[in-house]
This record gives C-alpha cells, sequence and structure tokens, in this order.
C-alpha cells in the first residue's frame, strides 16, 4: 500500500510533553499525532501522568480533553488541585474539556443485542474539534472492559478510535492498569490494538519503601533511553522524573583552584581543590569530616563565594556551637548573606525528593560551594539501587552548575575500612581524602591522606594532623607505622626506619 | 395521548443503527399499540446530546417517560429483554387479560 509506506516514510514527529525528564527520556516527547500506552498497577500514578500531560499542554498554549472511565469528572478536579492545576478554570476558558465516561449511579444498563461504542467515539472527536484539542488523556481503559461485557465489540472499537484518534493528529495518552510490576504489558491485552507506543510506570516495594519507576518500553520507529528511570510525584508539581544514566559527561573541567580552607591540605593536594570537582571525604566517626565542611565553607567565604550546607546529621545549633569550637562563625555568615545551611532529617522524605529539593535549593541560592555531611545519613532511607542514582544525579547535578562539592561519608569501623557510599561514589567523584585513626601506644591519633586528586599531583604521605580551637593542623607524616588504611597500623623500630630511608635517600 | 417517550440514540446509517430503529417500531406497534413517541438521535450529527447523557455506547435506548427512567443497550434484537428493562411485562400481562 502506497499511503501506508508514505506514511512510515515520514520521519516521526515528537511532540514536547514538558512533563519534568520526560522529553529527555523519550528524546523529544510523545510521538506526534500517535497513541501512547501509559501502563501501571494501583498506585502508580497513572491518572497524574495523564492529567499533567495535558495541564503542561495547556500552560503552553494547547487545548487538551480528557476523557475518563474511571474517576468521575468532580473526583479528578479535587484530587489534582494539590498539584496546583485549576482544571475548573482551564474548563472554564475552554481550555480542558471532559469527555465523561464513568459509571453512571444505578442500576448497569439491560443489553439486548448487540452494539458498539459509536457514541463515545462521536463524543471524543465532538471534543476535540469543539476545543481544537491537541492533546488527549484517556484514564484508564481497562475500566471499560468492566463496564461492557462484550470485550471483542470493545477491543475493535478501541481500534477504530485510536486510528480515528491518529486520523485527527492528536497526541494521545491512554493509561492501562497492570496487575503485577513485571508480568503482562497490561490487563486485557490492551497494548496489542491501541498503541504504538508503551511506557510502563513502576510503583515497586523494596526494602519496605516504595519506589516509583518509569520505562518506555516500546516507541514505535523512534529512539529512546532505555530502562528504569526513578520518579518522584511532588506536590504543585506532580511527576517529575530523575533522569540519570542519561546524563552526559559533559561537564567542563577548569584548571582555577579553590583553596580547602586550610593550607596544609592545599599543599597536599598540589595548590587546592579543582573549581569544578566533586571531593569525597571519608572517615569514621570523629575523625573530622564536620570540621573539614566547616573549613571548606569558610574559605569559601573568606574569599567572597557563596557557600551551601546540606546537613543531615546534626542540628542547625549543633553545626553552628561546633563551628564556633573552631573558630567560624557561621551565624555572621549567614547573617552576610553568603552561607545558607540547610538541616534536614534524612527519614523526612524519600531519596529522589530529597535529590529534588537539594537541586532546588543550589539553583535558587545559585552557591560557589556545596557540601553535604553526609552522605551516608541518608544511604539508610534507601535501597542500594536508590542510593547510587541519587549520588549520580547530585554529583553530575553539582558538575553541570560548575560548582565545587564536598561530600563526607562515615565509614562503618573505627580503623581503615570503607564504606557502601564509597563503593559507589569512589569513581565519581574527582578527589578523595582519607580521615584514618591511628592506634599508637595505646593512643588515638588522627591521620589524613589524599588518596587520589584527579589532574594533579598530591602529596602520597599519610600524615598527622590535630584538631584545636582554630581548627585543622596537619603535621609530619606518619613514618614509622605501616598498615593505617587496612586498619592494623604496625610498629616499625626506629632503627629500621632510618635504615629504610637511608635506602632512597629521602628527606622528610 | 403519548404515555411512553423514548430515545434511541444511533450512530449514522450503520446496518446496527437500521437494526435497533426497525425493532424498536416493531416492539411499540405490537405492544404499545398508539400510546408512544420515539425521537431518534443521531449522535453523529448531534454529539452534545450524546454528551448531556453521557451515551457511551450505540445503539442506546432511554425511557424518558413513564418513570423510572430506564437505559438499554444493544440493537433491541431481543424482544423480551426490551420488554423486561422498559417495564412493559405489566402492560404485556394486562393485555391478556383485558380481552
Amino acid at each position: 500500500m502506497n499511503q501506508y509506506q508514505d506514511y512510515e516514510l515520514e520521519c516521526i514527529e515528537k511532540l514536547e510533553t514538558w512533563i519534568p525528564g520526560f522529553d529527555f527520556l523519550s528524546e523529544g516527547g510523545l510521538p506526534k499525532g500517535r497513541a501512547t500506552l501509559v501502563a501501571g498497577t494501583a498506585g502508580s500514578s497513572k491518572t497524574v501522568f495523564a492529567c499533567q500531560f495535558l495541564t503542561e499542554g495547556i500552560k503552553r498554549g494547547e487545548n487538551g480533553v480528557f476523557v475518563t472511565f474511571e474517576e468521575p469528572p468532580k473526583a479528578i478536579r479535587r484530587n489534582m488541585g494539590g498539584f496546583g492545576w485549576n482544571i475548573k478554570k482551564w474548563e472554564e476558558e475552554r481550555k480542558w474539556a471532559f469527555v465523561d465516561a464513568s459509571p453512571q449511579p444505578g442500576d448497569q444498563p439491560m443489553v439486548s443485542g448487540d452494539y458498539d461504542l459509536g457514541a463515545l467515539i462521536a463524543r471524543i472527536e465532538f471534543a476535540i474539534r469543539k476545543y481544537k484539542a491537541k492533546r488527549v488523556s484517556m484514564d484508564s481503559l481497562g475500566a471499560i472492559f468492566s463496564h461492557l461485557e462484550d470485550s471483542a465489540q470493545v477491543r475493535s472499537d478501541l481500534f477504530r478510535l485510536a486510528s480515528a484518534l491518529r486520523e485527527m493528529e492528536v497526541t494521545t495518552i491512554m493509561t492501562a492498569e497492570r496487575t503485577q510490576e513485571y508480568g503482562d504489558i497490561s490487563r486485557y491485552g490492551v497494548e496489542e490494538f491501541v498503541a504504538d507506543n508503551v511506557v510502563i510506570l513502576r510503583n515497586v516495594l523494596s526494602d519496605e519503601k516504595r519506589r516509583r519507576t518509569i520505562e518506555i518500553l516500546k516507541y514505535r520507529g523512534t529512539d529512546h533511553q532505555k530502562g528504569e528511570y526513578p520518579f518522584t510525584i511532588i506536590p504543585k508539581k506532580g511527576v517529575v522524573i530523575i533522569p540519570l544514566s542519561a546524563i552526559e559527561l559533559e561537564q567542563k573541567s577548569s584548571n582555577i583552584r579553590i583553596t580547602s580552607g586550610s593550607n596544609e591540605l592545599d599543599r597536599m593536594c598540589g595548590g587546592g581543590f579543582f573549581r569544578d570537582s566533586i571531593i569525597l571525604v571519608s572517615g569514621a566517626t570523629g575523625t573530622g569530616k564536620t570540621l573539614m565542611v566547616t573549613e571548606f565553607m569558610a574559605g569559601g567565604v573568606e574569599n567572597g563565594e557563596r557557600c551551601l550546607i546540606f546537613a543531615f546529621e546534626e542540628s542547625r545549633e549543633q553545626l553552628f556551637r561546633n563551628a564556633i569550637g573552631w573558630g567560624v562563625d557561621f551565624k555572621q555568615m549567614e547573617k552576610d548573606g553568603k552561607l545558607k545551611v540547610v538541616c534536614r532529617y534524612p527519614e523526612t522524605t524519600g531519596l529522589e525528593n530529597h535529590l529534588i529539593n537539594m537541586k532546588e535549593m543550589i539553583e535558587e541560592f545559585k552557591p560557589n560551594r556545596v557540601a553535604v555531611d553526609s552522605l551516608s545519613a541518608l544511604e539508610r532511607v534507601s535501597n542500594l539501587k536508590g542510593f547510587r542514582e541519587f549520588i549520580i544525579g547530585l554529583t553530575s547535578f553539582i558538575k553541570q552548575q560548575e560548582i565545587g562539592g564536598l561530600f563526607t561519608s562515615t565509614t562503618p569501623t573505627l580503623l581503615g575500612g570503607s564504606s557502601i557510599t564509597e563503593a559507589h561514589i569512589s569513581t565519581i567523584t574527582d578527589s578523595i581524602i582519607l580521615l584514618r585513626y591511628v592506634e599508637m601506644y595505646g593512643e588515638m591519633r588522627r591521620g589524613i591522606t589524599v588518596l587520589k586528586m584527579r589532574g594533579s599531583m598530591h602529596d602520597k604521605d599519610i600524615r598527622e594532623f590535630s584538631i584545636d580551637a582554630k581548627g585543622m593542623h596537619i603535621a609530619k607524616p606518619f613514618r614509622n607505622v605501616t598498615g593505617i588504611l587496612a586498619g592494623n597500623p604496625m610498629y616499625n623500630a626506629q632503627n629500621e626506619v632510618e635504615r629504610l630511608s637511608g635506602l632512597f635517600d629521602q628527606e622528610i | 395521548m403519548t404515555k411512553y417517550l423514548l430515545r434511541l440514540y444511533i450512530t449514522g446509517n450503520s446496518i446496527r443503527s437500521q437494526r435497533a430503529i426497525a425493532n424498536l417500531f416493531r416492539i411499540c406497534r405490537e405492544e404499545l399499540s398508539d400510546q408512544y413517541k420515539v425521537e431518534i438521535i443521531d449522535v453523529l450529527e448531534q454529539p452534545h446530546l450524546a454528551e448531556a447523557e453521557k451515551i457511551l455506547v450505540t445503539p442506546t435506548l432511554i425511557k424518558q417517560l413513564p418513570p423510572p427512567l430506564q437505559r438499554l443497550i444493544g440493537d433491541l434484537s431481543n424482544k423480551d429483554k426490551v420488554l423486561l428493562g422498559l417495564d412493559m411485562i405489566l402492560k404485556d400481562k394486562k393485555k391478556i387479560k383485558e380481552p
């Protein structure tokens, strides 16, 4: 068939949905003039997605028709109010039209003979023409099958409807139920006859936590990102998709150095951190991670930079008091508008929401430096996969903004050891600084070393440091101890050290 | 005098529509003698009426009068069901008693 061939040869145009993240995932939006099936289990926010598709269109001058098979329009108006979508107002402005196909109160109509969905199709076509709609959402298809017994007829009518919609060149979202998160695409096999494209919303329970993901399963004849991407539902915004693995390594990197806040540490790093780098500070509890954050912030403020701290372990008062103890006045800095301290309890919300909140905060405050204290505290509110995605999302965002980031991570053991955080983050970070306890002659001492520093020479020693009322003081390297990083320090006799030093003729 | 007011919603000139119209008139003639009025609404021409009544499928028959309002879907090929759906069974029985 000639016509069919022509149709296929044309490049598939895409309609930007403006749903945050989705256009990235779908590489441009939904295929224009086609139907896309959005399938998901109960509570996977199909209706929100379907509504948001229309609202984002209306905000940009494209009218929409919402066909509801399940909830009556009244319920939808009310339920979506929480997202700040005033559907009633849009209806009055003739931008949004409902086609109400929800079950009516009262008895099921009696059936005598054959019927078809001709009236529904006529109503939808009428609404589209009347409102000059460009976008149509249908929620949800499975419900018609439960109203009407003759599923074979419903199938063929839906097929007819889908082709009618295609002819009218509207872009359509149809939702359908699924019974399992991983199983058949949809109940009643709707996908087989209505849609060229299938998007799946999941709401998976893992480790007693719900995690929402979205996946584009099928996009006939056009490209898209593959796999599941986390998303979250946010009041006043709706669906926000977090495109993680799609983030490209495009960040610029500069040779500009920024101070760590400590001259000695700058020297160890070969002149300071790079401006657009992510630094991970790892250490056991009490080794001085928060101190490093404080110095990093103080160093920034001193140079007239704007600094932002996300604290997930300590309260403001605690942080401020500790900073005073090290000779840094956070209160004054905040008053000057140079510093912002955000304290959140990790359990208040899911990681996805934390990530989005943090991004918003960064965009709003526009800092030059960001510190997160500590990442390990966030580890406990999510599963491993979610946590890794969070870290990737955050680090890439920070890098794109061309700001310096310092994250801390707590190691589970006092001596040596590494944490889950490090395992996931170490390849993403540009620099890693280890803070370790060193047990010597019945005394706990602290050691610091720069494990890694991309693009720069750095000190390879493990140096001792002390903390006093002025902050951190880095001293000489531990020369007569080995095995600090492994967590079992061994002492060499002094003459052995001398013998070794002599071998290499090195100055300490 | 018209006792029954019936509205039949159909889509265009389809075979199913034709059949529904024919079935309805036959049943009315046989069962309601002159006491009926039938309005036929083509949803392709008057979709707003279908919208107002929230008609989903065609053919749909609505008994507007006498109350209660009743809905019936299908091409009305099953006469017993039509009579049951329109509460006409009673009248049917009366009719038998009358002669």
